[in-house]
């Protein structure tokens, strides 16, 4: 841009959502308060409370009877609208014939009021007649009870090289070894739950939902209810965190629109946590198998992961095994590479995107994998890590399995993590700790990863900017804030492109009216997409305005200069010619001072990074504490660290909780026994440290920011260094593994295991 | 039944359903929409106001105990000038809040903490926040943003990146 300037870019700018979200709160879903939705009936789910059966009857008689009942509707309300035709496994609005999880919905009750509505939902009356279920990976495989039967099998899809073939790959290898573990299934928990409130007027459905993209919500709520996209209007009010779990919109929130084209009212739903904890997708749950072989001086030459993806009983993601096959071989150059997946149904809640979605997995695998490696040769792990990360002149570097990393330098973030954390230090504590044989343990764990963010780079993002005759702005963007800070990021790309500040720079999302085209806010795709679109509208509105400044001036485009600093026009070297932004916008006429422009970027791009955790365990009781995480995240060019940090945090949280604490865990009936937070193990204050963050920032080329995506690379680095740290703790004791979460039961198990057959193969 | 109930100062009598829990009250009722209710088990804190000063969790009180008694939301924090409560202006220092869903519970809490323990250790604010869940930060500026909001000299976790809060805009 013309003149210098100190630049906003790179700089911590505190957040301008914050006041108003702290003094009067957010608007949530179950915050509205609009005329639209004056008298709203409440939606109340009817459930199932068992994993799979067949549905022989529902009796709502007894409910239509209680007070303040409007209607009670099933599927067989909702007629031809219900099914999803021609598909092999449709997924109803509402179960008929079949229920295949516990918290499937099965009805809806409508009532004028809260309380009300939870009494008349335990009054209508659903005979089930139940059938086996089936839970957990081999049950799923075994196929003798399908939840599909006329597909023949639970198998959904197979993919990658063939399972259990290619052993001549580890041929050359001096060690060679396996094992079996789950990456376990973990609940999102967004603290605001699923929400959705919806009008019905004139033809057309207004629905307020609870979601990180209302386009798509847009999309999916019209193409389910058989309408023109044009008669559906979605609004995300304030959403209270998503990540990834509100992706476009859940069969529910669908119902629930319906529901308000039936009751001649508008309806509102907000679910309740224990709802949520089964009803709302689950991530991860996949069961890995790896295999991985090496020279005795620390070369690993071959790995492969066969895996198997539960996604629950509908398949909903059914492309989370691509995405854990596409990031199979990590940060490392390892020549031979084969990974083979199955995706199978069961009788649990459905699996979906969580926070990282794919890509975590793939990392604890094969992070796992060469910590076991470096145990065997005898090497310490982060000379392991040294010797096999893809080295920084290979960039683009083209994976075995056909990633394109853009640009990275892996051994410097190991090295720069391992500085930060002392990590001479910390194994001389951990050596000292043993020798001496203390009850508090030292682990140190490590991890090196490489992730894709914005993999869906061809959809783009939408950035609209508008200069009005006050001089203000309005930034209309396709992507779709639930924490992250747009508001605040997209008005510091407007003050640096046009020198108007922040302050009177307004954002505007999440309204399909508003904004039709759009694709929202998910794989870390935020920033690099709708950021680069907002900064490519701006500059193409300064440029119109350089014409119009000039008209008004007249004088020739050339000469007409931007002074960012006051966000006035002049004619260079002239004073007495300023003209502000408002006079310019005025000068547009009924055009209008704006640009929309819908960014593509050509590839996505890959952020990496290394993590070290420091964890300490009680070898008496089992219990691990995490007590330090140190990590590098190299998200290429931070438009703010502040925001970039706090993903960080978030990020490191989440992935800690699933290798501590967080676990879903169901009986072999299926029956839910994490169902509300009391039982499921959300992560606490109490059990994480203050994270240490080491900046580091390799740019790309990929989009003009460069930037790559922040949101979920905390979580991919963290679980398996935490995991690998409570390992390390108690390996001097013989203990090779320990599944996640690594609770004191499983920790102390593994140390007594290890303690009998260490005093067996004494004997 | 009929209650009396002090929100934020503002005195308030309604007939209530004897049912109807503290938290719904404040935001059905009173209109007060910032506490948020995020569980059904009183685990996750999103409801946190005062009562009488104190922290409670407005989900685990019937409306009827709060009869007589003062309640204050976040919306009641700031004063009347509009200036931000010091654990407020912490909060946006120091980038406490992401999505916002927690937020006026943890402020409540934090408030309740300092009054009892006006130079806490982050140990202390650690415990002291157990029963407030936030999915988004992973605590770490919650932390730094009651322990900045209790004054300074205390023992902080160090990023190497962070010479200190940010810049406002
Ligand atoms: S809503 Fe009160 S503790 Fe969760
Ligand atoms: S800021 Fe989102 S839950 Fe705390």
């Amino acid at each position: 841009m013309d003149g210098d300037r100190a630049s906003v870019l790179g700089s911590r700018v505190l957040r301008m959502e914050d006041h108003r979200l702290l003094t009067a709160g957010g608007t949530y879903v179950a915050d509205l308060r609009v005329p639209e939705l004056a008298g709203a009936a409440q939606v109340t789910f009817v459930r199932s409370p068992i994993a799979h059966a067949l549905i022989t009857g529902i009796d709502a008689s007894v409910a239509l009877g209680e007070p303040g009942v409007v209607a009670v509707l099933t599927g067989r309300d909702l007629g031809d609208l219900n099914g999803q035709a021609g598909q092999p496994m449709p997924e109803p609005l509402l179960a008929t014939g079949r229920v295949r999880f516990v918290g499937e919905p099965v009805a809806m009750v409508i009532t004028d009021g809260r309380y009300q509505g939870e009494d008349a939902a335990e009054l209508v009356s659903v005979d089930y007649e139940p059938l086996a279920a089936v839970v957990g990976f081999g049950a799923a495989l075994a196929d003798e009870t399908l939840l599909f039967p006329d597909t023949g099998s639970n198998v959904v899809a197979t993919g990658g090289d063939e399972q259990g073939a290619g052993d001549a790959m580890f041929d050359g290898c001096d060690v060679v070894l396996g094992a079996t573990f789950p990456n376990q299934r973990v609940a999102p928990v967004p603290l605001e739950v699923r929400g959705a409130a919806a009008a019905w007027a004139d033809g057309r459905l207004t629905v307020w939902a609870s979601t990180q993209n209302a386009q798509i919500a847009r999309a999916t709520i019209s193409g389910r209810l058989a309408m023109d996209q044009a008669a559906v209007r979605v609004i995300t009010p304030d959403v209270g965190g998503g990540f990834g779990a509100k992706i476009g919109t859940d069969r529910d929130a669908i119902a629930v629109a319906w529901a308000a084209t039936r009751v001649g009212r508008p309806v509102c739903w907000s679910e309740t946590r224990g709802e949520n904890l089964v009803a709302m997708t689950h991530g991860r749950s996949q069961r890995q198998t790896v295999r991985i072989g090496g020279t005795r001086d620390g070369r690993i030459l071959a790995y492969r992961l066969d895996f198997v993806q539960d996604l629950g009983a509908y398949p909903r993601g059914a492309y989370l095994a691509s995405l854990t096959r596409l990031m199979t071989s990590g940060a490392y150059e390892i020549p031979r590479v084969r990974c083979g997946y199955q995706v199978v149904v069961t009788n649990t809640t459905p699996v979906d995107a969580y926070r990282g979605a794919g890509r975590p997995e793939a990392t604890a695998a094969i992070e796992r994998a060469v910590d076991m490696f470096a145990a065997e040769i005898g090497m310490d792990p982060a000379e392991v890590r040294r010797l096999n990360v893809v080295p920084p002149g290979s960039f683009p570097y083209t994976s075995p399995t056909g990633a394109v990393y853009d640009t990275g330098d892996y051994a410097a973030a190991l090295d720069k993590v391992l500085a930060a954390a002392g990590y001479r230090d910390l194994r001389a504590e951990q050596a000292r700790r043993r020798e001496r044989g203390d009850t508090m343990q030292l682990g140190i764990g490590l991890s090196v990863y490489v992730e894709v963010t914005a993999g869906d780079h061809a959809s783009g993002e939408t950035g609209k900017v508008e200069v009005h005759e006050d001089g203000t702005v309005t930034v209309s963007t396709g992507s779709s804030p639930h924490g992250q800070g747009h508001a605040t990021s997209w008005a510091m790309l407007v003050q640096e492109e046009l020198g108007i500040p922040m302050a009177d720079v307004t954002v505007v999302h999440g309204d399909t009216d508003v904004i039709p085209r759009g694709t929202g806010t998910y794989g870390s795709r935020s920033l690099q997409l709708g950021g680069a679109a907002v900064q490519k509208a701006a500059a193409a509105v300064r440029e119109q305005a350089r014409g119009l400044a000039a008209e008004l001036a007249g004088a020739t485009e050339a000469e007409m200069e931007l002074d960012p600093r006051l966000g006035i026009w002049r004619v260079r070297g002239e004073s007495g010619t300023e003209l502000e932004w408002g006079k310019v916008a005025g000068q547009a006429g009924i055009e209008g001072l704006v640009a929309d422009v819908l960014f593509v970027a050509k590839s996505p791009t890959f952020p990496f990074g290394a993590h070290v955790a420091v964890v300490e365990v009680d070898t008496e009781t089992g219990k691990a504490s995490l007590v330090r995480h140190v990590t590098v995240d190299d998200a290429g060019t931070l438009l703010n660290p502040l925001l970039a940090e706090g993903q960080r945090h978030g990020g490191i949280a989440q992935g800690a909780a699933q290798a501590l604490v967080e676990e879903v865990l169901y009986d072999p009936d299926g029956n839910p026994l994490t169902a509300t937070l009391a039982d499921y193990a959300t992560i606490t204050a109490t059990e994480l440290p203050s994270f240490e963050l080491v900046a580091s920032q390799t740019p790309t080329a990929v989009n003009p920011l460069g930037a790559k995506g922040i949101g979920e690379a905390g979580t991919i680095g963290s679980t398996p260094a935490v995991q690998s740290a409570v390992i390390d703790a108690v390996a001097h004791l013989g203990v090779r593994h320990i599944d996640m979460p690594t609770t004191p039961q499983r920790v102390w198990a593994a140390i007594s295991a290890a303690a009998i057959s260490a005093a067996r193969g004494g004997q | 039944m009929k209650v009396e109930i002090t929100v934020n100062g503002g005195q308030l009598a309604t007939d209530v359903e004897d049912r109807m829990l503290l938290v719904h009250y404040v935001r059905d009722v009173a209109g007060l929409t910032a506490t948020n209710v995020g569980c059904d088990t009183s685990s996750c804190g999103a409801c946190t106001v005062l009562l009488d000063g104190e922290s409670v969790k407005s989900c685990t009180l019937l409306a009827v105990q709060a009869d007589g008694h003062d309640v204050t939301t976040v919306e009641g924090l700031a004063s009347a000038d509009g200036q931000l409560h010091p654990v407020q202006q912490a909060f946006r220092e120091q980038h406490g809040l992401q999505c916002g869903f927690c937020t006026p519970g943890m402020v409540m809490a934090i408030v309740s903490l300092l009054r009892e323990n006006p130079h806490p250790t982050e140990e202390q604010v650690r415990s002291g926040l157990e029963g407030n869940l936030c999915r988004c930060t992973g605590y770490h500026n919650i932390v730094r943003a009651a322990l900045a909001a209790a004054g300074p000299a205390h023992p902080r976790g160090q990023d190497e990146d962070r010479p200190g809060g940010g810049v406002a805009p």
